[in-house]
């Protein structure tokens, strides 16, 4: 058994009982990664110096007996689109090959403050654009359940690096499902919390509408336990929310009689496998037997969510990647003979091709004559489908359904087609339009891949969210079981 | 809506992508998939929707006028791809 | 075929906060180039801007003082661009909702009154600056300046001439720095003004082609650039040609207007609202307590100085065209009554200095309690007005007060009678043919005798009792 199956609650007990040091648990995270990391292709940075130091501080402390956090020494992943001052961010893209970072991001520093300790960055698709982690500037990473499937993405690495045991857990970020989609894909927790409640500030715009960082973790406890150390309102983030953090560990109850889960008609239709159905139909039944009251209901807009998504998201990224342009750092191409050549150059060699397929995308519908038929269209269909959500949530305190239409795909099976991948989306992106809270967690295998279950919850009651979600992991065992790291 | 090549073009040069004629060609078919797809919307009557841009409402949020510390200048400057004399430099800005 | 001018402007304002307005660097001006930058105004990766409310503020004091109505729901958009002085190749500007609109100012040209209108102000934040390399080896940038709060106010082609444009720019200045939101200083480049600027012939309705005319860093570079634009467009007109719509720019050391020949196309700034700012809801108590913040505004204080003091409309002008100055005015009147005098001493003597020395009332060193005493002594004939002129360039030059200058160089007035007398009898003796000249009927020969004492006693004498006693004696 490895060190990272006790809880978190069981190593805090042991490091403070001094049966256990942060350099065990480091030193747990470079044996796994020395035996799978060529096999998932998790990470783009190992900070192998940087851990063990921050691992000797915080024996340290506490041997001096002083009061540690509760993720002290927990070993950690960072998702490469969130600066780290002094670590190489590339975001995955060529163009920020050689970024050193002279700022944290808010997110990493209150990790930081609760003592967990950074391994390295998480490879992503290039600037969080895409579902397979193939679009990562630098090499794929690869499904810890099946080497031959992707991990899902955008925060492929992340959740591929949890699942494959490499870390504790993991920071992803989730525009349109970046966080749950791959931890569907590789049988973890993935929770997307509502839009504000962890600070952007330091997160690597792609749609800052949309953005929002979350964790990666085994269990739902947690993903309680990172999401109280990230979140809270930040001076620095204007969409940062004000409001009061409640205690989610104490929220974990499981306790759920009485809740009123609502099942949209439009996530169980024809789209999704079958077999992931199923799946979802036993959860549903699971959360039954303990009280839950399940109910049929409609968001009739879903099926307008990825087209107004894939009008929304790359329209700000076009102006968000703008940045990018050699002047200030990241990489400049050679040999430009005036200011327009080096910007042309500079971006067109340092981006890859769905980063500027999006670029393209998004630039198209800001353009002069085109903004109202697709911008502002766009930006009016999202009220509706928040309208849905509104609807449904007045009477009901979640919404169920299955986190991705189906199981993870292979390598290269979707990549040469971008709609039928952002198609792919229809279950994420609707929670991302709403800003809403929303958690993946393990349900089922389906041909030796797993399938998540999506609850998704009223803004900034992620409480209900993580109740019901431990609820359903405490009378199951899927999220008990170890990715084999198996091919074909 | 169709997008023409010379359409991709022009958003290339706005964006300032430099595309070679085999990508200029693929994204033509490929932005003409997709904005296909996006007629979906046209679907929906929304003369009266109010737009949405933001997740949820929050207003006016400010920061008071308090200068702080800024950057060492060799940190500003430290990633920069070419400086000289404290500043960023760039190729010649043309302007013809 | 007569052609009438019309002429908008569009003028820039930095406003005087102490920090930028998405970040909290300094906005201070003349520091080593780039040290007052950070990730945020540098457009890191991942940063985020954070609105600063006093720059709010200063954008809805001055919209207000213009007349502006005041947008209840404002906010930012991006206006895409690439130049490397913006560092996000966005700026952060307002679009569609300017926090003011429909605003407007009166301006006075030949003695004619005429209502200028704002189509618009709107905040938005400042580019770095580039400086471009003579021999074409590349462009230097600083990035001190970028995210420095602007305000920008949009005037509709309400202007006739080169002089209304002027005269606007010059009233927008006043207003503007009356109220205190920015330095207004055109050299500094804290007032910056491009102008719209077309032809069409008198009578017709519909406006012709303009060009964009840029550049222009003083108030006169904007009428002489102005002026030579209309003669430049009248001329293509008169030779049947078309203006071409263009970018021109104003080139002061040779007086002409060259085009920036920008071969890039139309500009596609695809203007969206920015995701990473909340809108502003600006409610009415709010508009209220900057409304009562406003100071009383030049044309206000203008009209009371004519009423209150009964000075001329025109002498009313030029002491409220600075606030400084009509400070100063005002304060120089706790120490005398005699506003007219002071009014007279201030657009003479000191006006007349500042413009010698190039330099600004606040960097003078005479303060209003310096003039008001120098004031009073003339009053109470301590010292002639002649005598007055001394001790006041003594006090612009040394910074020192009346009493103490006249004192040093001693320069009290003679009043004494008997020692007056014993000069003007040795004045008459020793002028005879003066004195015949005098007497023959030439009345003003009195007026060398007076001059010959005021000599003797190198101007100190009390020249109303010179006169009696020359009088008397002859």
């Amino acid at each position: 058994m490895s060190l990272f199956d006790l809880s978190i609650t069981e190593v805090h007990k042991r490091l403070k009982a001094k049966e256990l040091t942060a350099i065990d648990l480091v030193e747990e995270s470079f044996k796994r990664i020395a035996e799978v990391e060529k096999d998932v292709q998790s990470f783009l940075l190992i900070d192998e110096e940087g851990a063990r130091k921050r691992a000797k501080a915080i024996d340290e402390d506490i041997a001096k007996s002083e009061d540690i956090g509760i993720l002290a020494g927990l070993p950690a992943g960072v998702k490469d689109n969130i600066v780290t001052e002094g670590i190489t961010t590339t975001c995955a893209s060529k163009i920020l090959e050689n970024y050193d970072p002279i700022y944290s991001a808010t997110a990493y520093k209150r990790l930081l403050a609760g003592q967990a300790i950074m391994i390295g960055k998480m490879n992503m698709d290039e600037f969080a654009m895409g579902s397979s982690t193939e679009h990562s500037g630098y090499h794929s990473t690869y499904n810890p359940w099946n080497l031959d499937y992707v991990p899902g993405g955008s925060s492929g690495g992340s959740a591929a690096s949890v699942a494959a045991g490499e870390v504790y857990f993991s920071l992803g970020s989730d525009t349109g499902g970046s966080i749950r989609q791959p931890a569907s894909f590789t049988g973890i927790v993935g929770l997307k919390p509502t839009y504000g409640l962890v600070s952007r500030f330091g997160l690597v715009a792609f749609a800052s509408s949309l953005d929002q960082i979350g964790p990666l973790t085994k269990n739902v406890e947690d993903a309680a336990h990172v999401l109280q150390t990230i979140a809270g309102h930040d001076g620095k983030d204007s969409t940062s929310a004000n409001v009061h953090i409640p205690d989610y560990i104490s929220a974990l109850t499981g306790d759920i009689k009485g809740l009123k889960i609502g099942v949209p008609k439009e996530y169980m239709g024809e789209g999704v496998d079958s077999q992931v159905k199923e799946k979802i139909m036993d959860a549903m039944k699971v959360l039954e037997g303990l009280g839950a009251i399940i109910e049929e209901v409609s968001l009739p807009h879903t099926e307008y969510a990825v087209p107004t998504y894939y009008i929304l998201a790359p329209s700000e990224a076009s102006s968000n990647l703008a940045r990018y342009d050699g002047v200030r750092y990241g990489v400049r191409a050679d040999s430009a003979e005036n200011l327009l050549e080096m910007y042309k150059k500079t971006r067109s060699e340092g981006f890859g091709a769905e980063v500027k397929r999006r670029i393209m995308l998004g630039t198209y519908a800001l353009s002069s004559g085109y903004y109202d038929a697709y911008y502002l269209k766009a930006q009016k269909v999202r009220t509706l489908i928040k309208q849905d959500f509104e609807n449904v949530f007045e009477k009901y305190d979640l919404i169920l359904g299955p986190t991705v239409p189906t199981t993870a795909f292979k390598m290269g099976e979707k990549i040469s087609d971008p709609l039928t991948m952002y198609v792919n989306d229809i279950l994420t992106v609707p929670v991302n339009l709403a800003g809403l809270p929303a958690i993946s967690v393990p349900a089922g295998f389906v041909n030796g891949l797993p399938v998540g279950l999506q609850l998704i919850g009223k803004h900034f009651d992620e409480t209900t969210i993580l109740r019901a979600a431990h609820a359903f992991e405490q009378h199951t065992e899927f999220h008990k079981q170890r990715a084999q790291l198996v091919r074909g | 809506m169709s997008i023409s090549k010379k359409d991709v073009e022009h958003v290339a040069n706005l964006a300032r992508l430099a595309l070679t004629e085999e990508e200029t060609n693929i994204y033509t078919e490929q932005l003409n998939s997709i904005l296909g797809f996006f007629e979906k919307l046209d679907e929906l009557d929304t003369s009266e929707i109010k737009p949405t841009s933001h997740a949820f409402n929050i207003t006016n949020v400010f920061r008071e006028d308090k200068a702080g510390e800024s950057l060492p200048r060799e940190k500003a400057l430290k990633n920069a791809p070419e400086q000289k004399d404290g500043q960023f430099k760039v190729p010649t800005v043309m302007e013809g | 075929m007569a052609y009438e001018t019309v002429i908008g402007l569009e003028v820039h304002a930095e406003l005087s906060t102490e920090s930028k307005i998405f970040c909290d660097c300094s906005t201070e001006f003349g520091a080593p180039a780039n040290s007052h930058t950070c990730p945020v105004c540098l457009g890191h990766p991942g940063v985020l801007p954070v609105i600063n409310k006093q720059a709010v503020e200063f954008a809805m004091k001055a919209a207000l003082a213009l007349n502006c109505e005041i947008s209840t729901e404002t906010k930012f958009d991006r206006k895409n661009y690439f130049y490397p002085d913006s560092p996000k190749a966005y700026q952060i500007s307002q679009y569609d909702k300017p926090i003011g609109k429909n605003g407007w100012i009166e301006i006075e040209v030949n003695g004619e009154k005429k209502i200028i209108r704002i189509n618009r102000l709107h905040m938005e934040e400042d580019a770095g600056k580039s400086t471009h390399s003579e021999f074409g080896d590349g462009t230097l940038v600083d990035f001190n300046r970028v995210g420095v709060p602007l305000i920008e106010i949009v005037s509709e082609a309400d202007m006739r001439s080169p002089e209304e444009a002027r005269t606007y720019l010059e009233k927008l200045k006043a207003i503007i720095q009356y109220t205190g939101v920015s330095d207004v200083k055109m050299e500094e480049g804290s007032l910056r003004c491009d102008a719209n600027i077309s032809l069409r012939p008198e009578g017709q309705e519909e406006f012709g082609t303009k060009t964009e005319l840029k550049n222009m860093n003083t108030f006169k570079g904007v009428q002489r650039g102005l002026e030579y634009e209309v003669k430049r467009q009248t001329r293509v007109l008169k030779s049947g040609g078309e203006v071409v719509q263009e970018t021109i720019r104003w080139n002061e050391e040779k007086g002409i207007t060259v085009s920036m020949r920008s071969k890039e196309e139309a500009h596609d700034y695809r203007y969206f609202p920015d995701p990473d700012l909340v809108d502003m809801v600006i409610d009415e108590e709010w508009i209220e307590r900057v409304k009562a913040s406003l100071p009383e505004l030049p044309d206000v204080r203008k009209a009371r100085y004519v009423e209150q003091f009964g000075l001329t409309d025109y002498d009313a002008d030029i002491l409220t065209s600075s606030k400084a100055l009509a400070d100063f005015f005002e304060a120089t009147l706790e120490y005398t009554k005699d506003a007219k005098s002071a009014a007279n001493w201030i657009m003479g003597d000191l006006l007349r200095y500042l413009n010698e020395e190039g330099i600004e009332l606040e960097e003078s060193k005479v303060t209003p309690k310096h003039l008001g005493e120098m004031l009073q002594m003339i009053e109470k004939g301590t010292i002639s007005g002649k005598i007055g002129k001394t001790v006041f360039k003594e006090m612009l030059d040394a910074g020192k007060d009346a009493q103490t200058i006249v004192k040093e160089k001693g320069l009290v007035q003679i009043t004494d009678e008997g020692e007056i007398a014993n000069i003007v009898e040795a004045v008459i003796e020793n002028n005879p043919q003066s004195v015949e000249d005098y007497r023959s009927g030439k009345q003003q020969a009195i007026g060398f005798l007076v001059g010959q004492v005021m000599k003797e006693t190198k101007g100190k004498a009390n020249p109303q009792l010179v006169n009696k006693l020359i009088i008397e004696n002859l």
